[in-house]
């Protein structure tokens, strides 16, 4: 059953929401993003399936998508688009769709960016070694071992920050970020 | 883009360093400093700049995103100097220059980045910054001829596979966005054999390393085996994200796939350096995880080991696994 926030079909808001995202009603439906992906093979949908489904309102099924959460951004699909659709800007649209909804709210991958967008939000600036202690120990305890063996290494190379850069003027930051959160709150 | 004739030089250039290179790829930040010393530029870091949000940011929020994008930016015109924005790292240089692109093709993007600017008394008019990558950059201004001429210690012999990867050409950079040849032409000029290397600019799984290993190990392999296939002595790139993907995560793939590649990923800056005559140690030759030395000692150059400090401990300090 499609979900309509604010009485707009997903497609509508895909497109609407996507810089260039209104191109998405050109979809020729030739396959060539799927051909050109490096991670096609583990998608449950194609991009050109995704947006076959996208356009014939099956909103929830595009939501459970693994689709955009498997897109690596390498824009190959993009640049061979024939009908240049921003297919990697889409993705990203998505993930925010699924997330805002809580179909993504606890995986790997939203758990991986919001760990990072966590310390942008704190420091101004990413901090490896804190992300992939935070993430490797809340959500792959097993993983974080063998990760642990790659850190040492990168350490002993010199290789790793110790502690995260903080930048001097933060509370700009916070205010700019904070303000685009409500604009961007205010649209759906 | 085709002619590189070297007459757009300039002596300085803002510069956006990114997260990388304060960590996993100091190297990369270093060589680069060094080889802009050799051929007379200066690269100067935007005063407070914050991260880029790398693909995350953009995943979760994508109006924030831009704006975070933006900060940086409008802090970089205030700062002033040149026109030109220079990033090392593909994704910082793709993030950044998406933002201005977007922001001057999209008016309603850029009124709401630019509303959310205000409220940190910041604004940015797209267009009013080129943003470029460090490799354009050498290859553009300061041209293949000029770079020739500087060499001392061509890399004659050695076999290097050009990785261009992703960012850096796709999706608008202005070179061929699957088969760009700037850097083999770089490398050759330096006395570098360039080997073909089909699979230049595909993907190294980005981030995917950390969240989905099984995918990202197997973009890696068939990098690193086209590499192999053509007889590279080592694997030469431009992104700090490619770089520690392909080389710290080799030994994974080797595991994995019951593989035994030994392929060393260095920054195309150190082997400037290097055909510039500079020290192997000082542009961070060595901090690789799979050693250089074999590849370097091919063309006479030796990778200096640095001796291991003894690491002092407070005698009060609980047992700690050693690192051996």
């Amino acid at each position: 059953m499609p979900n309509t926030p604010n009485g707009h079909t997903l497609y509508q808001r895909v497109m609407a929401e996507t810089p260039g995202g209104d191109t998405l009603i050109t979809c020729l439906q030739c396959g060539t993003c799927g051909g050109s992906c490096p991670s096609a093979a583990d998608m449950d949908a194609t991009p050109r399936r995704l947006f076959a489904m996208l356009m014939a309102g099956m909103d929830d099924e595009v939501l459970k998508s693994n689709t955009p959460w498997y897109c690596v951004s390498c824009y190959f699909c993009m640049v061979r688009c024939p009908q240049n659709i921003p297919i990697t800007e889409i993705m990203y649209t998505l993930k925010q769709e699924a997330i805002a909804q809580k179909y993504f709210d606890r995986n790997p991958h939203t758990d991986w960016a919001h760990s990072f967008i966590g310390y942008v939000e704190q420091y101004g600036r990413g901090f490896e070694l804190g992300l992939a202690t935070r993430y490797h120990l809340t959500h792959n305890p097993l993983g974080a071992v063998k990760k642990t063996g790659l850190m040492f290494d990168l350490a002993r190379k010199g290789r790793v920050a110790m502690m995260p850069e903080r930048i001097e003027n933060m509370p700009q930051l916070t205010a700019i970020l904070t303000e685009a959160k409500r604009i961007a709150g205010g649209e759906k | 883009m085709t002619a590189a004739n070297g007459n757009g030089r300039k002596d300085n250039y803002l510069y956006y360093p990114g997260c990388s290179q304060r960590a996993t790829s100091r190297a990369y930040e270093k060589s680069a400093k060094l080889v802009g010393q050799a051929l007379g530029f200066t690269l100067e870091e935007i005063n407070d700049w914050n991260c880029c949000g790398a693909t995350d940011y953009f995943s979760v929020n994508v109006l924030p995103a831009y704006s975070l994008v933006a900060r940086n930016l409008s802090l970089a015109v205030e700062q002033g100097g040149t026109r030109d924005l220079v990033a090392p790292c593909s994704a910082c240089f793709l993030n950044l220059r998406k933002t201005d692109t977007n922001m001057g093709k999209y008016p309603k993007l850029n009124k709401q980045v630019n509303q959310a600017l205000a409220a940190g008394n910041l604004h940015y008019d797209p267009g009013t910054l080129n943003i470029r990558h460090l490799l354009d950059v050498i290859v553009q201004d300061i041209g293949f001829d000029t770079i020739e001429a500087r060499v001392t210690k061509p890399l004659t012999g050695l076999r290097v596979a050009p990785y261009y990867g992703c960012l850096i050409v796709r999706p608008d950079a202005g070179y061929n966005t699957e088969y760009p040849t700037h850097l083999d032409e770089l490398l050759t000029r330096l006395g570098a054999t360039v080997v073909d290397f089909p699979m230049k600019t595909h993907c190294c799984g980005g981030h995917m390393t950390q969240i989905g290993e099984d995918v990202a190990l197997e973009l890696i392999r068939r990098l690193v085996h086209n590499a192999a296939e053509y007889d590279a002595d080592m694997i030469v790139t431009l992104c700090p994200m490619c770089q520690l993907n392909l080389d710290a995560y080799q030994g994974q793939v080797n595991s994995h796939f019951n593989t035994d590649y030994r392929l060393p990923v260095l920054f195309f800056t150190q082997l400037m350096g290097l055909a510039f005559g500079i020290k192997p140690g000082d542009l961070d030759i060595g901090s690789e995880i799979i050693p250089a030395d074999a590849a370097l000692a091919k063309i006479g150059q030796e990778a200096e080991t640095k001796p291991r400090q003894a690491v002092r401990r407070d005698k009060n300090a609980l047992p700690m696994p050693s690192l051996d």
